[in-house]
């Protein structure tokens, strides 16, 4: 038996945590609606990039000249962009996405080097003693478009100078408020979207198609860059919204333990002290 | 009058959809303007002002690179960043183009010299149409 001192005290404590597990879930929940805006904002825009890329690149193919960010190499060495969130507290998110980077690298027969935005799957890396190209942490919750360039920036130039041959980018994609899903897509080269021909009308370009494309596709890689980085932070805040909606809950449920067994407690108490008073009136007859 | 369709998107936010009679644009290659029925085109847009026109009714924006894709009835334009006349915070693009010019006038190896001079284009433009909102429509500045 349990006395009801520790247990009002154990009862206290359980009822603290619930009130910061609840706060946290409010905070995810503001957070990852903004998130979303944001990751839904960016959209028309990059519908828009790779409608005319699909255009653009059949008419630059046409005339002989490939951009290099269009052409598939021989792979010696793949990139992975290893986009993750800085901050734990947000059930298996990242565990599920370093899983699924893990085992792919380990199925690759040539080397991978990673480029890691997160801290979370920046230590993964290190403890699994991967090569690290980059590091990106401490981007915040809102990032910009200019806050993620320095990324793109790195993945096209290491594209461009031969550093690595195929570059992929892994990240929690936002399904819905219940599942986010870990992804791995490939980001270079570009692969264009096949569009039915017809649609496209015949442009004139300015200055000309191939200048054009090749100041299109480096904006392009950035975009989904970004675009990635925006799922994840909305992927992290939901995931953390329902982690610590389960823990609230859970926390609920040990209270109405503990105070059912408080009463109990209580009464056996009270049983107690009222048969030992009978007990003594029966005595003193 | 005959309008189009005009949208205005950035990677970050959809800053203007709208009807519009014309729009003048800074291209690579030179000013543009472009009315409605235009014949397909895409083209590369250089720092600089953005004027759209909608029965007399003026705007002003300010971009800071990007493509437009023209079609007859409708226009996107996909901006690097753009900024309304009425977003732009005339301290600190006073202070931005006052960086520029120390950068440009202390060229060293490490500055890189383009960028700079980009960054002087983008923050003349930024100044150029937040001076247009102050003195109202219709003012064209000396420069």
């Amino acid at each position: 038996m349990v006395s009801p001192k520790i247990l009002r005290r154990r009862i206290r404590s359980v009822q603290s945590t619930a009130k910061i597990t609840r706060a946290m879930e409010m905070i995810a929940t503001a957070k990852m609606k903004k998130a979303q805006d944001m990751a839904i904002a960016g959209r028309p825009y990059s519908d828009k990039i790779m409608q005319i890329i699909a255009d653009l690149s059949a008419q630059a193919a046409a005339g002989g000249a490939v951009h290099p960010l269009l052409v598939a190499r021989p792979v010696n060495k793949i990139g992975i962009v290893h986009i993750t969130s800085d901050r734990g507290l947000c059930g298996g998110l990242n565990t599920n996405l370093n899983r699924l980077v893990g085992n792919f690298i380990l199925d690759q027969k040539v080397p991978v080097t990673v480029i890691s935005v997160g801290s979370k799957g920046r230590d993964f890396m290190r403890r699994s003693m991967r090569e690290i190209r980059a590091e990106f942490t401490k981007l915040g919750d809102r990032p910009k478009m200019a806050d993620t360039m320095a990324i793109s920036q790195i993945v096209i130039d290491d594209y461009t100078s031969g550093l690595y041959d195929r570059v992929y980018i892994a990240y929690s994609r936002f399904v819905n408020l219940m599942s986010q899903k870990p992804v791995l897509e490939l980001l270079l080269p570009v692969e264009p979207a096949q569009l039915p021909k017809t649609v496209s009308p015949e442009y004139i370009f300015e200055p000309n198609a191939v200048h054009v494309l090749g100041e299109l596709l480096p904006r392009f890689v950035e975009m989904q860059v970004y675009h990635s980085i925006l799922e994840s932070i909305a992927s992290e805040q939901s995931a953390r919204m329902m982690a610590m909606r389960n823990a609230t809950d859970n926390a609920y449920d040990v209270i109405a333990e503990l105070t059912l067994t408080l009463n109990k407690a209580r009464q056996e108490m009270i049983t107690k002290e009222l048969l030992d008073i009978v007990a003594g009136v029966e005595g003193l007859k | 009058m005959p309008t189009m369709k005009l949208e205005i998107v950035t990677a970050e936010r959809q800053v203007f959809s709208g009807d519009v009679t014309t729009i003048i644009a800074e291209g690579t290659e030179g000013q543009m303007t472009v009315l409605p029925k235009h014949a397909p085109l895409i083209t590369m847009l250089a720092p600089g002002e953005l004027v759209i026109r909608k029965d007399g009714d003026e705007q002003y924006m300010v971009i800071s690179g990007g493509f437009m894709e023209v079609m007859p009835e409708k226009v996107i334009l996909l901006a690097d960043a753009c900024e309304r006349s009425d977003e732009i915070d005339l301290e600190r693009a006073t202070a931005a183009k006052q960086r520029a010019e120390d950068r440009l006038k202390s060229i060293t190896p490490d500055i890189d010299q383009s960028r700079a001079e980009a960054a002087l284009r983008r923050s003349i433009a930024r100044l150029h149409v937040a001076e247009k909102r102050r003195r109202g429509p219709g003012y064209r500045p000396s420069v």
